[in-house]
């Protein structure tokens, strides 16, 4: 990928950012009901509500008001929240340590899973077992995460007392305890992800086992099972790297709804108790950071996946 | 000689007909209006009268299951129609006037993109409050960019054809080509993608109201059912077991109708899996 290239993928990222903010914040904007009198109560002095909408940056118009957020963002103050009486910026570094682990933790597992997987499958081409591992892979597919969790929980934690029922001890009472209670909400994400990349890297590895340099290197004497893993494998990742960015992006979007099978305290429960308190600037907050982080990797993965394999650069606009 | 159809087409249509089937019978006839509780009849397991068992209510899981299916074919259907209804139109325009137009078309995209569909709605939900018309619209809007960059990329492939040339030939203007010449070539393709959609649907219909932003009680939805079953999985284990077992099958049949409808209508596709 050439480097004016890199500029012109670059310049529609923070394009897309800039709208996006936009999206967001006037969103947010025609939200009803007054920040200031909710605060305060509906009884509450007149005066005083002026005085907090004031204190707020609640006055002005509405176009000041945008970019003065968008400025106080980009130097890091997401302002303070109504409920909690803290920086947004310290509540949303504090939960994305769970959120942020959690779905990295998922990644991994879904490329671990997925990897040998797949090179099974691939190697088995026209077999009965290629038939069955597809349809289970399938299935794998449409199961609901969240039900997954359920499951999970009620076998390892509930029955076999494995693994903690919920919570999270912090990362202060060790990695190992923090990690445990992790386990079981990083499989049940990952489960699914691993059954959708299993699906996508699989036909990738077919296409590519048909190439030229595959049959020279099995004439050279390889086995198939070498050279899927020493050749194979390396150019049918290619193509499926702007996947796992997607994939990415759904895993934050599930950790979410995990975090609620598990108590985990992360951005989504965050999130939800802004929703009922009507804390819209943590919503703000949260929303930003979690849309800067789909469209960050997303970017990303397409740039790595163009700039390992260039003929992919040639296809896109 | 044509081929035989698919198994998983078969298979698949089984699964997508029952799914639907529930949801319809159910408007004219339940085994147990999910509406009346009795609680003297409490957490009974799975019996031939009640086939899923009893809730905490003591209401006929069985029947609550098949009027939930109503919400998710709902839901599903009027968030695929926007996503089709806006996503098709844009991008057979972004196809035919190329230029400025493609190019806003194409960011627009990347910007809705940018919102996985739980995003939006935590958005929705902070503007309008809770419900299933926060979910119809969030993935409803997800899909927009789904169609506009399907049926941009199969439309702008079709504008190279010889027989959309000669009808620029006779002067059909690009409004015109666009309804008669590509969409009818690209439907098919459509129709694929909007089972796929389809059955996403029904998977976020039921996570968003699993943690409360979708469907509200009293409407009964299996996302919500398995939220508050949850707790109680130790000694009622059908109670998480069923409702989650109709998404899993609701999802996996539409699925598998798409695969199925793929091979049939675009048999070029078969090997790309």
């Amino acid at each position: 990928m050439t480097f004016s290239m890199f500029i012109k993928r670059f310049g529609s990222l923070c394009i897309t950012l800039l709208v996006a903010s936009m999206v967001i914040f006037f969103m947010l904007e025609i939200a009803p009901g007054d920040v200031a009198t909710f605060m305060m109560g509906v009884d509450a002095d007149p005066q005083a509500v002026a005085a907090l909408r004031e204190e707020l940056g609640l006055n002005g118009s509405v176009l000041g008001r945008y970019f003065h957020w968008l400025f106080s963002i980009l130097h890091g103050d997401f302002g303070i929240s109504y409920t909690y009486r803290e920086p947004v910026a310290q509540l949303i570094g504090e939960r994305m340590q769970v959120s942020l682990v959690l779905a990295i933790l998922a990644l991994t597992l879904s490329t671990v899973i997925a990897l040998p997987l797949a090179a099974f499958i691939a190697l088995r081409r026209g077999s009965l077992t290629e038939t069955v591992a597809l349809n289970v892979v399938q299935v794998g597919v449409a199961v609901p995460n969240f039900w997954l969790a359920i499951i999970l929980l009620s076998i390892f934690s509930t029955k076999m007392d494995l693994f903690p029922a919920g919570g999270f001890p912090g990362w202060s009472a060790g990695i190992g305890p923090a990690l445990k209670s992790l386990t079981l909400p990083a499989l049940a994400l990952a489960l699914p992800q691993a059954a959708i990349l299993t699906r996508v890297l699989r036909s990738s590895l077919i296409d590519t086992l048909d190439d030229d340099y595959i049959r020279s290197a099995r004439a050279k004497g390889l086995s198939q099972k070498q050279t899927l893993w020493r050749h194979a494998m390396r150019n049918a990742m290619v193509p499926t790297l702007p996947i796992m960015g997607m994939q990415f992006s759904f895993l934050i979007a599930g950790a979410i709804v995990i975090e609620s099978v598990f108590y985990l305290p992360g951005l989504g429960r965050l999130v939800f108790q802004a929703i009922t308190q009507r804390d819209l600037i943590v919503v703000k907050g949260v929303v930003v950071i979690l849309v800067l982080m789909v469209v960050t990797i997303t970017f990303l993965m397409d740039v790595l996946a163009m700039w390992l394999d260039p003929r992919l650069a040639r296809g896109k606009t | 000689m044509r081929n035989p159809l698919p198994v998983s087409l078969i298979i698949g249509a089984i699964l997508t007909f029952t799914f639907v089937a529930s949801a319809i019978i159910t408007l004219f006839y339940v085994p147990f209006d999910p509406a009346i509780l009795d609680i003297g009849g409490r957490f009974q397991p799975p019996s031939l009268t009640h086939f899923f068992g009893t809730d905490h209510l003591g209401r006929d899981v069985f029947s609550m299951v098949a009027v939930g299916a109503q919400t998710s074919i709902v839901v599903a259907i009027l968030s695929v129609s926007i996503g089709m209804g806006i996503g098709v139109p844009l991008g057979l325009l972004a196809a035919a006037k190329g230029g400025l137009i493609e190019e806003l078309v194409m960011r627009g995209n990347d910007v809705v993109f940018a919102f996985p569909a739980i995003l939006m709605a935590i958005l929705i939900a902070a503007i309008m409050g809770p419900g299933a018309f926060n979910i119809i619209l969030a993935v409803g809007i997800f899909n927009i960019p789904v169609f506009a960059q399907l049926t941009r990329g199969s439309a702008r492939v079709l504008w190279q054809r010889e027989f959309v040339m000669s009808a620029q030939i006779i002067n059909k203007g690009s409004f015109r080509i666009s309804l008669e010449h590509i969409l009818p070539n690209i439907v098919n393709l459509i129709v694929v993608q909007a089972t796929i959609q389809f059955s996403l649907a029904i998977a976020a219909e039921a996570a968003l109201s699993y943690i409360g932003l979708g469907t509200q009680p009293p409407a009964p939805s299996w996302g919500r059912m398995l939220s508050e079953s949850q707790t109680m999985f130790g000694w009622a284990s059908w109670l998480s077991i069923f409702p989650g077992l109709a998404i899993l099958l609701a999802v996996f049949g539409l699925t598998l109708l798409g695969d199925g409808l793929r091979k049939v209508l675009d048999p070029r596709a078969i090997n790309r899996s």
